[in-house]
């Protein structure tokens, strides 16, 4: 039986298990809407295209499956660009459609086209104009299949209305033929030995974890190589919660990891940066020597030697040298090492790496992550502190981009894996609403609180409405400061206090407008509303916007100033 | 393999790709957004059916020829990567040069045409239009002595290369 190009669409989709759609309709793409109601799919509507793929985004983070999104040509494709380069900085698997003028009159100027594959060609991972429905089934395939295996990212499909209108007979290919295609997954075991023969001999030894261990889901394994080497862990921004920072005492009180470092970087802690730069062997983990977390790139680890797991090849040895490369599966790779270091345990290793962990010690005690509680107003670090104290485990955190960010990266204590959703690649204000409504949809019972400011949830706060239309109850937490704060920072910083166009002292009344969304609205204005205000938003089953009035000029700290190493660290 | 080489370093490489529209502007568009250089680039269809061959000569260390290779492979229409560093290999590039052939230097023209086994194509009154194929060494050369004469224009095709086969 002939099937059209919309019902193939869907079709694919069904034997790709996709579950949901984020999407907004449009001329190029209503063949495919019309179809929609035949089949069982969710969609959810959107209230402007960034927020749809932020929202696939946010949903395949928090899942691990594939982000989804459809819309339609010229507008509706080029919103969507901010969220696909989000996605490929964060190697986030997504699929995003979108509609396309009719064949012939590609190239013609038509109403609403736009080279959308052109424009996106350097911000997916791969991309399709598919010119023949006897294409389509092939392509969809090869697309969820790019878009998840290897180093996943977005890849795009773009939809011409002839092709979509067309019939042809349906085949899903059983496989998937990308002669240029063949990620290494499988590490060399050559390399593993070379590892270990390292990592045994090393007397101070440091494990930084990037997003790869959560993407690949090895973060049992990395603690248990951590526990074996008694190796101490620090994170990157998207390696947060691949490592417990906290572990339960009999008590049932929560306390720092012995082995957690923190994140290291511009806003890493003291103990992370020192034990980096002191350190004899540095091992990474799907983390890629971002600018962020290395600062002067000369300077960075002097002392160490370097082995580097990483899935993409072009990640080893771009920024940093690296002596052991090993290219493949984080998982893979750790499960092979840790066999390795269970036949042949260290010997008296609590003597070996006594000196090296009482150092770290003393880093920690010497410089906590801290904050001065003075004066009236609120901390912003105080709420975060304070929502990590009230949230449950499993709860999902997104931020927005700034000082909101780097303060949940600092004060909230991630223990599991995909719990924190950030954009940390490409640093996109709007990121964080979206996202968790994405993830609220995957876990309906499950807290999902974006820690916002002021400045980064007025991009795409429209998407209120979505979260209230589809019953999403997500807790935004606005820490408002009346500033575009990290901006602020860094002018008092390095731009000598010349604080231009980065004061938003004319701001909504994000409670009236929460109101007016249809959602609830709660403000705190001192420290002791906080609890209060955070226990009744994370009892109430609908969204809620609470609007936290922290204190202006709070800093995140500390702080590495753009070209310095990292051990040269701005402190409270 | 030592890590330093000088800047600037001319490399050939050789990418066998699937004929996909736009893969020749995955392949430029790489270069052009990592900041790369391209000296000559061609393309053309291999006795493969769907599979071209692009050849192209970059500038850079060897840590960046690395990155290079490396962000080449990545590319999904990318079927392989022929990095000569390593290997023997031969390399042409065909020129055609259109020179000035008044009276007096025809003779001369056609005596540098001969010494480079070059062909004259085309003949009008004024001009001689050649063409002239070898490596980077013997286009300069035949460029350098038409130009004492006059060289009007001048098309390149850019180089085309292949490893060597193995002689044992
Ligand atoms: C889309 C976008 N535009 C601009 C920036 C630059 N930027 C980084 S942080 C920041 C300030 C964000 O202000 P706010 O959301 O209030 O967060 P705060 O730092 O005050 O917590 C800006 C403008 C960005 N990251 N993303
Ligand atoms: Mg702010």
């Amino acid at each position: 039986m002939k099937l059209t190009g919309a019902q193939i669409f869907f079709e694919c989709l069904k034997k790709e298990g996709v579950e949901v759609i984020f999407g907004f309709p449009g001329g190029a793409v209503l063949d495919i809407y019309h179809e929609m109601p035949n089949h069982p799919i969710r969609h959810i509507l959107v209230r402007h295209e960034q927020g749809a793929a932020h929202m696939a985004d946010g949903y395949a983070r928090a899942t691990g499956k594939v982000g989804v999104c459809l819309v339609t040509s010229g507008p509706g494709a080029t919103n969507t660009v901010t969220g696909i380069a989000t996605a490929y900085m964060d190697s986030v698997p997504m699929v995003i459609f979108t509609g396309q003028v009719p064949t012939p009159l590609i190239g013609n100027d038509a109403f609403q086209e736009v080279d959308i594959v052109g424009i996106t060609r350097p911000c997916t991972k791969h991309n399709y104009l598919v010119k023949d429905v006897n294409d389509l089934a092939r392509i969809i395939r090869e697309a969820f299949y790019l878009a998840r295996t290897g180093r996943p990212g977005p890849v795009l499909v773009d939809l011409p209305k002839d092709v979509i209108q067309a019939s042809t007979e349906f085949r899903y290919p059983k496989a998937v033929h990308l002669r240029g295609y063949r990620p290494t997954v499988e590490p060399h075991q050559g390399q593993i030995h070379r590892a270990w023969e390292l990592l045994k001999t090393a007397k101070r030894p440091v494990l930084y974890a990037g997003g790869g261990v959560i993407i690949s889901s090895a973060h049992k394994e990395l603690l248990r190589l951590a526990e074996m080497l008694q190796a101490p862990v620090t994170t990157t921004l998207m390696g947060l919660g691949g490592f417990p920072a906290v572990i339960k005492k009999e008590n049932g009180e929560r306390v720092l990891h012995p082995l957690w470092l923190g994140m290291l970087g511009m806003h890493g802690t003291f103990r992370a940066n020192m034990a980096v730069q002191n350190c004899d062997v540095l091992f990474a983990i799907g983390a890629r020597f971002d600018d962020r977390v290395t600062g002067k790139i000369s300077g960075f680890a002097p002392k160490a030697k370097i082995i580097h797991i990483d899935v993409d090849p072009t990640s080893i040895s771009k920024n940093v040298l690296v002596d052991i490369p090993i290219v493949g599966d984080c998982k893979k790779a750790l499960q092979r090492l840790n066999e390795l270091v269970e036949k042949e345990p260290i010997e008296n290793l609590e003597e070996i790496r006594f000196p090296w962990l009482d150092q770290i010690r003393q880093w920690r005690e010497t410089y906590p992550l801290a904050y001065k509680q003075e004066g009236e107003g609120i901390k912003p670090q105080y709420v975060v502190e304070k929502i990590f104290e009230l949230a449950s485990e499993d709860a999902i955190i997104t931020t927005e981009v700034g000082q909101n960010q780097m303060w949940t990266a600092q004060y909230f204590h991630f223990t599991r894996p995909r719990t924190l959703l950030t954009s940390g690649g490409l640093g996109t204000m709007g990121y964080g609403l979206p996202a968790a409504i994405g993830a609220q949809v995957a876990f309906p019972d499950r807290l999902v609180i974006d820690v916002a400011g002021d400045g980064s949830i007025q991009m795409n706060i429209q998407e209120m409405m979505t979260a209230v239309c589809n019953d999403l109850p997500v807790k935004i937490a606005i820490l408002n400061n009346r500033f575009l704060g990290m901006v602020r920072q860094w002018q008092e910083l390095f731009y000598n206090k010349n604080y231009c166009a980065t004061c938003l002292d004319a701001s909504p009344d994000f409670v009236k407008l929460a109101d007016a969304y249809g959602a609830v609205g709660l403000r705190a204005t001192k420290p002791e509303d906080v609890e209060p205000v955070l226990r009744e938003a994370f009892s109430t089953r609908r969204p809620v916007m609470m609007d936290f009035w922290v204190n202006p000029e709070e800093g995140v700290y500390p702080m590495v100033p753009a070209g310095k190493e990292i051990s040269e660290m701005l402190l409270v | 393999m030592s890590m330093t080489r000088p800047n600037g370093l001319k490399h050939t490489i050789g990418v066998l790709v699937e004929n996909q529209p736009g893969v020749l502007s995955r392949v430029a568009g790489l270069f052009s957004g990592r900041g790369f250089n391209i000296e000559s680039l061609t393309v053309a269809e291999t006795n493969e059916p769907g599979l071209s061959r692009i050849t192209l000569v970059t500038t850079g260390d060897q840590h960046i020829l690395e990155q290079i290779i490396k962000q080449l492979n990545k590319l999904v229409n990318v079927i392989k990567v022929f990095d000569f560093r390593d290997t023997e290999f031969v390399e042409r590039e065909m020129a055609l040069i259109k020179v000035r052939a008044e009276q007096h230097t025809r003779a001369e023209v056609l005596r540098i045409v001969d010494i480079f086994r070059a062909k004259v194509v085309d003949v009008s009154p004024h001009f001689y239009t050649i063409e002239v194929t070898g490596d980077d060494g013997k286009i300069q050369a035949i460029l350098e002595l038409l130009g004492q004469i006059g060289i009007v224009e001048v098309a390149r095709t850019g180089k085309a290369a292949l490893a060597r086969a193995k002689k044992h």
